[in-house]
């Protein structure tokens, strides 16, 4: 054979060769082949090669991390496109906006998809963070990764808000210049303390943050490197780790009797571990927990390929589809160009910030600082402080879980109400006391007096039941339920000058 | 301690902690130094000295706004004095009434010498303080706040 002959031969066989070289096992029609798939893909190994089934119960996650993971996706891609045409300077931001909803082909339907897109994800963020919490999913091994998940809500939080200076125009100035205090705001302390002249961490917190004792250019350009750059980058790499460490865990949470309750796979199920496997494999030695153990028989285990990978395609479709929908019925707002002399009034941040500005309007410290950073730590103590062994991946699932729920809803509900409803028509301290000092208004405020009313019903219920776990769900429900009614409030009932209105019409006219 | 304080640290785990340690002070040194960057000491912003006008261009009782400078300068009895518009709250842009300052953002009111009424406000506006310069001109000076009450008399 002539050397021109193999040559002509081996460039037939190219083709061939690099789809072999790039794969380097055959088509997943058997489970080998299918494990392979998953681990020998730098992408796809995130993924365990074998989920069991239990984790594939729909009822039992909702998609809801999935759906937030591709609202991600979707708002990295979206975000790239927009990245063409905006420009991060304060004469030139508002204008590239405009350019982009009127001007640029299909800027409009992208800008659109990627506000939505910021939206869906804080709501599946929450409500993902939920249902972990009421199916009991952060204990034993998965402490860590309900802490990453808290750091991930932080990052999805920091991100929607650089992203909502970025258009510069009136709600954006306001909502960060507020925000912006809101960083200096421990000088409510320092001031009463007499000491802001020396420790004055809310200034520098402030300077930090936008480069400046207002907001202009160099908030503009810090904003927009954070939005691009920094938190992506960080939020990416965080999500890994969170993806990487559910399968680290053995899958989604599941109870003991898991096995027992799913019963044999139906006949279309198929193809499982064999009942006597050749070869086991040797990477489920490192799972830890309830991992498929010698012996048992059938795993209840099925290839992540194509079983995992069918519903996350599905979902991250159905997100699509959610997105996709909205931004052709509704565009996003954008309000005048910023004007650093006349406020927005009334200046709301996002609603999902919406909650705490109600706070802030009665104490800039602790509703800005105070209460969330409580609210945070409570949140990252949970699963150290539960560590009782109820039943793992059922929704409430613990004995008298349900009703601690519900008693927990109504009192958070109706505390936060009565709150409200008071604080609106009767005022609060300095209503009654004008000369009082600032330092007492800081700590007695509508935010403290309901977080501590919270925290009281909490040991209540843990005293009463000597349950850890109940008592983490008396204050998860009430942290929702105030979450739920402040967002309602600051978002439907107040109006210029945050002052209460039944309906946006009855706003008095300037 | 349970361990003899006296006994003796391996020449070897000396080393290792010495050189850890001092690899942690270079890092924390680096932070530290590095957070300067951070906190600019020039600001493209307005200067926060102004002229305001000829003391004999306010009539008495006058109150004026000079352009872009969220500050309202008064004139009476006492003399001239200019208070900040900037919320103590969260920096929002207070409006002037009879009734004194109100901000729209929260709600927060202040009384006509800055006073805070109501609302959520942690302390009274600024008063800034005012000089004459050379040129005849009133000048406000917003990086230097002075005691509620201080009048300024041409």
């Amino acid at each position: 054979m002539s050397r021109f002959h193999v040559f002509v031969e081996n460039l037939k066989m190219v083709p061939g060769a690099f789809w072999n070289s790039f794969f380097r096992h055959g088509p997943p029609t058997t489970d080998r082949t299918r494990a392979e798939t998953v681990f020998h893909n730098v992408f796809l190994h995130i993924h365990p090669a074998r989920v069991h089934r239990w984790s594939l119960k729909p009822a039992l996650s909702l998609g809801l991390g999935v759906m937030a993971s591709a609202s991600y996706i979707i708002l990295a891609l979206t975000g790239i496109l927009l990245m063409l045409y905006y420009k991060p300077s304060t004469t030139l931001a508002y204008e590239s906006i405009k350019d982009i909803h009127f001007v640029v082909p299909t800027g409009r339907f992208v800008r659109n998809l990627h506000r939505w897109g910021a939206h869906l994800m804080v709501i599946t963020v929450i409500l993902h963070m939920s249902r972990v919490f009421f199916t009991s999913s952060y204990k034993s091994s998965r402490q860590f990764n309900w802490v990453v998940g808290l750091l991930l809500l932080a990052l999805t939080l920091m991100l929607s808000f650089t992203g909502y200076l970025l258009p510069w125009d009136q709600v954006a100035y306001w909502a960060i210049t507020i925000c912006a205090n809101i960083a200096q705001s421990p000088r409510e302390i320092t001031d009463a303390l007499n000491i802001t002249h020396f420790f004055d961490p809310g200034g520098m917190a402030k300077t930090i943050l936008i480069g400046g004792s207002e907001v202009g250019e160099d908030a503009l350009i810090r904003f927009n490197m954070l939005h691009c750059i920094v938190l992506p980058l960080a939020l990416s790499a965080v999500l890994c780790v969170h993806f990487w460490r559910i399968r680290k865990d053995g899958g989604l949470a599941r109870p003991d009797d898991a096995d027992q309750e799913l019963g044999t796979p139906p006949e279309g199920e198929k193809p499982l571990f064999t009942q006597s496997p050749q070869k086991t494999y040797g990477l489920m030695a490192f799972v830890r927990g309830s991992s498929p153990r010698v012996g048992k028989g059938p795993e209840n285990t099925l290839p992540a390929w194509p079983h995992l990978f069918y519903a996350e395609l599905a979902i991250f479709m159905i997100t699509i589809v959610i997105t996709l929908a909205i931004s052709l019925w509704m565009d996003a707002p954008l309000k005048e160009l910023a004007n650093p002399l006349v406020p927005e009034n009334p200046a709301k941040a996002p609603w999902y910030f919406l909650g705490l500005q109600e706070l802030v309007s009665y104490s800039a410290f602790m509703g800005g600082i105070g209460v969330p950073l409580v609210a945070l730590l409570g949140l990252f103590l949970i699963p150290y402080l539960d560590r009782e062994k109820t039943a793992e991946g059922r929704w409430f699932a613990a004995p008298g879980e349900k009703e601690v729920t519900l008693k927990s809803l109504f009192f958070g509900l109706t505390t936060v109400i009565l709150l409200e409803a008071f604080a609106i028509t009767c005022g609060w301290l300095r209503s009654w006391f004008p000369g009082i000092p600032t330092l007492i208004v800081t700590l007695i405020n509508p935010g403290s007096v309901l977080t501590l009313l919270y925290a009281l019903w909490s040991v209540h219920v843990l005293r009463k039941t000597g349950s850890m776990r109940l008592g983490a769900v008396a204050i998860f429900t009430c942290f929702l339920a105030g979450f739920l009614v402040l967002t309602i409030i600051a978002v439907q009932f107040r109006g210029p000058n945050w002052d209460f209105y039944w309906w946006p019409s009855l706003w008095p006219h300037h | 301690m349970s361990e003899p304080l006296d006994k003796p640290v391996k020449r070897r785990d000396f080393l290792g902690i010495a050189a850890f340690g001092t690899f942690l002070i270079a890092s924390a040194t680096a932070c530290f130094g590095i957070v300067r960057l951070f906190l600019p000491k020039v600001s493209p912003e307005l200067s926060r000295r102004f002229e305001i006008g000829e003391p004999q261009g306010f009539l008495l009782n006058e109150v004026k706004v000079p352009v872009g400078r969220s500050v309202y300068v008064f004139h009476d009895k006492n003399g001239f004095y200019a208070i900040s518009a900037k919320c103590t709250h969260l920096g929002c842009i207070v409006s002037y009434g009879p009734h004194g300052f109100s901000c729209p953002c929260h709600g927060s009111r202040f009384a006509s010498d800055g006073r805070v009424v109501s609302g959520s406000a942690p302390k009274a506006l600024d008063w800034y303080a005012i000089s004459l310069a050379p040129n005849g001109q009133l000048v406000v000076d917003k990086g230097k706040t002075v005691k509620n009450g201080t009048f300024f008399n041409v």
